[in-house]
């Protein structure tokens, strides 16, 4: 693939980006959320058509039209949701849409089951064929889309986030499965996050950021840290100047007493062993790679997910929260990065998002004082600076950074002791960006503890009094304002230790 | 501060309601005489009541499929109890409906069963109970209390003050007197809808309704009491659909075990029809009464095309006339009143 570019609806998601694969290789590609991998996926197998650049497959000009196409032609695509239907068995999943037939359209039962068996036998997966699909674990689901495509003659497979919702074990088979591809003369372009995994099965990598294919190398020429530093767009040797962030240095001077202390959290298979700490006035920053149970963490704290073990005390209290209305009782707020489907109420008005969590407060014997209501609103939308053309306007058409303004104001009017902020200035414009974090450091000075998540560094760096690194579901490192260096928070990121 | 003029769904189905009410005044006679309009309000409150139950339901993404036959149910304990007095026949009633609704809200939100499958089985079951409650039969109501006054009656049936039948009234004695002998039922539904329009407008529960349909993951996680808001709207559709029970057995002189049928779907299109998103999040109470207004007179200026003998319509062509016209006004709103959707 050369010189790939596409954009929608204006916004460029891939600039004259570029993708080699040899036949038996297999490639790593990485990049951060909305770097351009996943589109660059898509053009390649027809999901998305290219507005310029060049592909060839096997030597020839190459235009898929849909991914079926594409799947018969020899590309096949391994989502992280397994795209296979469960109740159907292993056997009708691996040859639906061709099965064998035995004349007067009858289905050849006994060639489906047996080719089928052959077929996983070959990558050591020994299951009852006619079994439906989702009575096994999701690894040997995604044998069993791998098995499919390779009964389509794939030259070229794609794995999209193959191992996010596997355990180790499982992990582990599925790297012999991709080993035994290669072997057999597949091509495999692997996406992850989760370095060790590159590591370990990996020939070469293509590191992409912003639209661009950045940087190309063997995996075996690249060490992790310049792997993070590349994927992040940070030059090792460029000493960072302060200042890319509208973050003011904090004093330390208004941090308090102890406010949250997590230990030992873990939350299914993304979270093995978290643990972090929030101090009074204290903005606390949580780093790590996609996939390090960044987010999973939060809402583990924020009891929007049962946490599978682990303890947390708040507010020098044991936190047994049921669910976020208990978390918010207690003084919780939490800001999610998915502001559209987990934040904002889209149809509803500027004032009425805003005070959703307030209600009870504004409520007297069953009816809403809007008078108060009304009082609240006006007094946040000039606090904060809310750009809207009045309180009733729907808070769908306001821009992105008025929208996560609207959600701060809806936990501050419920004065919270600590806010959870998941990428608290994702796609969102470079003045708004500016304002909220300005606002965060002017909560924390006013007492408020923070625990800001954000995938960009100089953020954290900047604006974090203290902050902790996730890897792979762990706190690896944790750093105070004093030595927090953006190239010891990528080590830590990259390695898993902090020196 | 002036707002961009745009039309929402609610003033299309108006204006619709508007424009029907005007065509049917003058093609034909009578149509708008006071004998015709309380008929349409008498018989037509019983669906416009269902459809507000089924609009606060709607309104948080759900469905209640089970409200034409737990109508049907309430109307047969209504009328056994019917005998005892008004109130007992009456809170009967209503109790039976709030029992069914109480009953889904329990499946919806305890047992996690989609709101389709939950609604449908308490369908198949309130039908059952009604017809074997009624032993297959219509119940007769009793005569001999004022229940019937209910679904038969005016305000005025229940007390007649002197100074309406006094020959020196005044002027405003003489249009109060006139008020009031509309129908009950009109009145029971014009009641609701207002208490309804209360509700979602000035209540946190009200506002809870439409943030559970708009995004229930963002509700969570601010806090809201999902599960409640989602249990209180079935108990509210139920009690909506005994009312409608209660008056039907009143006006029909018996409990309707087989009656019901097809009323959700008249109730959902009544909501539908009013601006209410099927999806949640976003709907108007005004609308939903419109809405099963329109219904309402659609059918009746079909009866009255019948009745003028140009046409012969059997009741299915009616069906058939009503679903087109249904479909027509929903596709003129998702025209008229997403101008934005269009265009972006």
């Amino acid at each position: 693939m050369q010189k790939i570019s596409k954009s929608f609806g204006g916004v460029p998601a891939l600039i004259e980006a570029s993708l080699e694969v040899m036949p038996a290789e297999i490639m790593a590609l990485v990049g951060q959320n909305g770097a351009g991998k996943s589109t660059m996926i898509k053009i390649l197998n027809g999901a998305y058509v290219r507005d310029e650049g060049s592909i060839s497959f096997n030597g020839t000009p190459w235009t898929a039209a849909s991914p079926q196409q594409a799947q018969r032609a020899g590309i096949s695509t391994i989502f992280q949701e397994i795209n296979l239907i469960g109740y159907r068995s292993v056997a009708e999943n691996i040859f639906l849409g061709r099965e064998p037939k035995r004349g007067f359209g009858l289905l050849d039962w006994a060639k489906m089951n047996a080719e089928s068996a052959a077929l996983l036998k070959r990558f050591d997966v020994k299951v009852d064929v006619r079994e439906p699909l989702e009575r096994f674990s999701t690894a040997i689901q995604q044998m069993v889309a791998i098995a499919r495509a390779v009964s389509f003659d794939a030259r070229l497979v794609i794995m999209d986030e193959p191992t996010s919702s596997l355990d180790e074990a499982e992990v582990a088979v599925l790297l012999r499965t991709i080993r035994q591809l290669k072997a057999e003369g597949v091509a495999v372009i692997f996406v992850s996050h989760k370095l060790d995994e590159l590591y370990e099965v990996c020939d070469r990598v293509t590191i992409m950021r912003d639209g661009r294919t950045v940087q190309v190398s063997a995996m075996k020429d690249i060490s992790k840290l310049h792997l993070v530093a590349a994927m992040l767009g940070r030059d090792l040797a460029e000493v960072k100047k302060r200042g890319a962030t509208a973050f003011e240095e904090s004093s330390g001077a208004n941090i308090g007493g102890e406010l949250l202390q997590a230990r030992n959290i873990a939350v299914g298979h993304r979270v093995h062993d978290a643990s972090l700490d929030i101090r009074k006035g204290e903005i606390v920053g949580l780093a790590g790679l996609l996939g390090s149970g960044r987010t999973e963490t939060a809402r583990a704290i924020f009891a929007a997910d049962a946490k599978t073990s682990g303890d947390i005390t708040f507010n020098g209290q044991p936190a047994a929260f049921k669910g976020p209305a208990d978390a918010i009782k207690a003084g919780m707020g939490y800001c999610s990065e998915d502001r559209k489907a987990q934040g904002i109420v889209p149809g509803m008005s500027v004032a009425e998002n805003l005070t959703l969590a307030l209600m009870p407060a504004l409520t007297r014997s069953g009816m809403l004082d809007e008078a108060k209501q009304r009082e609240v609103v006006d007094r946040f939308i000039k606090e904060i600076g809310i750009k809207c053309a009045g309180p009733d306007q729907k808070i769908r058409e306001l821009s992105g950074g008025n929208q996560q303004k609207v959600l701060l104001a809806r936990w501050l009017c419920m004065n919270p002791k600590l806010l959870i902020l998941d990428e608290p200035t994702r796609g969102i414009d470079v003045g708004a960006k500016a304002e909220i974090q300005m606002l965060i450091r002017r909560l924390a000075s006013n007492g408020l503890g923070v625990l800001m998540i954000s995938s960009e560094l100089e953020e954290i760096v900047e604006g974090a009094d203290r902050v902790f690194v996730l890897r792979e579901g762990k706190t690896v490192a944790e750093f105070d304002h004093q030595n927090m260096t953006e190239s010891k928070v990528m080590h830590a990121m990259a390695h898993g230790h902090d020196t | 501060m002036m707002k961009g003029f745009r039309i929402s769904p609610s003033m299309a189905v108006v204006a619709v309601l508007i424009i029907l009410t005007l065509l049917g005044a003058w093609r034909y006679d009578g149509f708008l005489g006071t004998y015709n309009v309380q008929t349409v309000l008498r018989y037509n409150s019983m669906f416009a009541l269902v459809a507000l139950g089924m609009c606060f339901v709607i309104m948080t993404g759900g469905i209640d499929l089970s409200v034409g036959s737990v109508a049907a149910f309430s109307s047969v304990v209504a009328a056994h109890l019917s005998g005892y007095g008004l109130f007992p026949g009456l809170i009967g009633g209503l109790a039976a409906g709030l029992f069914a609704g109480t009953l889904n809200a329990l499946i919806i939100t305890r047992l996690k069963i989609a709101p389709f499958i939950a609604t449908l089985a308490t369908m198949l079951a309130a039908s059952g109970t009604a017809l074997l409650l009624a032993n297959n039969q219509s119940v007769s109501v009793s005569y001999d209390t004022y229940f019937t006054n209910l679904g038969q009656g005016d305000l005025l049936s229940f007390m007649r003050p002197e100074w309406v039948d006094a020959e020196d009234a005044g002027f405003f004695a003489g249009v109060i007197g006139f008020i009031l002998s509309f129908p009950t039922p009109a009145f029971i539904a014009l009641a609701a809808y207002i208490a309804g329009a209360i509700v979602i407008n000035h209540t946190a529960f009200g506002r809870h309704v439409l943030a559970v349909g708009g995004g229930t993951e963002a509700s969570r996680l601010m806090g809201l009491p999902v599960d409640r808001t989602i249990f209180l709207v079935y108990v509210i559709s139920g009690g909506m659909a005994g009312m409608a029970g209660v008056i039907l057995a009143s006006q029909f002189g018996a409990g309707q075990p087989i009656e019901g049928v097809g009323w959700e779907l008249f109730a959902i299109a009544s909501v539908v029809v009013g601006g209410t998103l099927l999806t949640g999040g976003n709907g108007s109470i005004g609308g939903t009464l419109a809405g099963a207004l329109l219904l309402g007179i659609i059918f009746t200026i079909l009866n009255f095309e019948n009745g003028m003998g140009w046409i012969s319509l059997s009741a299915y062509w009616q069906s058939v006339v009503r679903g087109v016209f249904l479909f027509v006004v929903v596709v003129l709103q998702a025209k008229l009143a997403n101008p934005a959707k269009a265009a972006a």
